[in-house]
């Protein structure tokens, strides 16, 4: 007996993938539910300016095009629900069981949009001087700094990205990486490198951040790489931009990932290791981890459930 | 409906309010507090009558929000009585803020 309330699919994620996938699925007239996750609208809510998603001549804001996108998946009736999945399970007849928040729901296939999120440095006094100094979102927080003295930690183009956009609050800018050179691209290390206001302290990692007893951020504790040195530098904010980690760990029971922890598909295709469910974006996507590729994966996603739920003939 | 709340209404509209008051405080630029909006309006209307819901924009209310010591946004404090006593830190889920707020009333 098909179990009442059996959806054609559900999809997790709210990034490009997943709203993606939904305006397939639901153009397609499979209803699909979406649940939007830890962090609505993915990454992209924490940037600024897009200049290279097509369409879009003169540049998109990163958080209008997340508006735009919602827009558009509702506009073709997807159901959407701003909670975070805690489970998946596949039952004995191959339909699978999605739960959130105590609630079970039925679903013939399952669309993984969980995307990644930004490494954090790992530190206990990170977590608990979160918000009070030490920020996830260079962009939602950078105002916050005006005339103070701020961290960046990372080597890449994000970090250079985020260095440069805080000098525009900050007094001083410090990036502090734990190699002797950056792997961001040359144009973006000579902007920095340009910059009045940002400072690098190369071979260097944070070993702690002070301020827990007064309830903001004071300073950091820094440790050499390369030799050993230990030394303290007073500052007001701590920001980190030192890469991604996809949001797999719901999954990593179920379907098969690889080494560090993105979705495996088979190529060409948005097909997991397991029948019926599919993944799409920046979870299984080490490589090119782009709006656009991820936009791209999530019309995969919705076309081979599609295909799949027809071949099946539920 | 969601109140607007300033520096110059934050005294009266907030702290001497009887009722619990979710404060959110946000920023047009600031892209999780855009994509939360909408769960905080529905937080308005389904508590309409219990509680008072609102925003607060630190853009315009640097007083306000640098007096709660806020450096992150989204940031939503509830108060009662004129003092904070819950505070949530970038995005949560809906009911995990209404459970917070009717926990007050």
């Amino acid at each position: 007996m098909l179990n009442i309330g059996m959806r054609n699919t559900i999809i997790i994620g709210s990034g490009p993938a997943g709203y993606t996938a939904a305006i397939y699925a639901a153009r397609a007239d499979l209803s699909p539910l979406l649940f939007e996750g830890m962090e609505p609208g993915g990454q992209l809510t924490t940037t600024t300016e897009v200049e290279n998603y097509p369409g879009f001549p003169e540049g998109v804001m990163g958080p209008d095009l997340m508006v735009t996108l919602k827009k558009q998946a509702l506009r073709f009736q997807t159901e959407i629900k701003s909670e975070i999945v805690s489970a998946i399970r596949r039952e004995a007849d191959g339909t699978f069981v999605v739960t959130s928040k105590n609630v079970e729901y039925p679903t013939k296939t399952v669309i993984l949009a969980m995307g990644a999120s930004a490494r954090r440095l790992g530190l206990e006094s990170e977590k608990a001087l979160y918000g009070k100094g030490v920020s996830a979102c260079a962009t939602c927080d950078g105002f916050f700094f005006k005339g103070k003295k701020v961290i960046i930690v990372g080597g890449g183009d994000t970090a250079m990205e985020e260095a440069q956009f805080l000098t525009r609050f900050a007094e001083t800018v410090t990036i502090v990486h734990r190699r002797d050179a950056f792997r961001a691209s040359k144009i973006m290390q000579e902007r920095v490198q340009a910059n009045p206001k940002i400072r690098i302290v190369w071979n260097a990692i944070i070993t702690e951040i002070l301020g827990i007893d007064v309830g903001h951020v004071t300073g950091v504790k820094l440790s050499s790489t390369t030799e050993e040195k230990h030394w303290e530098m007073p500052i007001d904010g701590v920001f980190a931009a030192i890469g991604h980690e996809p949001n797999s760990s719901i999954v990593k029971e179920i379907v098969e990932c690889d080494e560090k922890g993105y979705v495996k598909v088979t190529p060409g295709t948005s097909k997991t290791s397991i029948e019926g469910i599919f993944a799409c974006g920046d979870l299984q996507d080490p490589h090119y981890r782009q709006a656009i590729t991820a936009a791209g994966s999530g019309c995969m996603a919705a076309i081979d459930v599609e295909r799949y739920l027809s071949e099946k003939g539920v | 409906m969601e109140k607007h709340f300033t520096d110059a209404t934050f005294d009266a509209e907030v702290l001497k309010e009887t009722k619990p008051v979710l404060v959110d405080f946000w920023a047009s630029w600031c892209g999780p507090c855009r994509m939360i909006a909408p769960t905080i309006e529905e937080i308005a209307k389904e508590l309409d009558g219990k509680a008072i819901v609102g925003k607060l924009n630190v853009d315009e209310n640097m007083q306000t929000a640098n007096g709660y010591g806020v450096q992150s946004i989204p940031t939503l404090l509830i108060f009662k009585n004129g003092k904070v006593v819950e505070q949530f830190i970038g995005v949560k889920e809906k009911d995990e803020i209404k459970e917070a707020i009717l926990k007050h009333v």
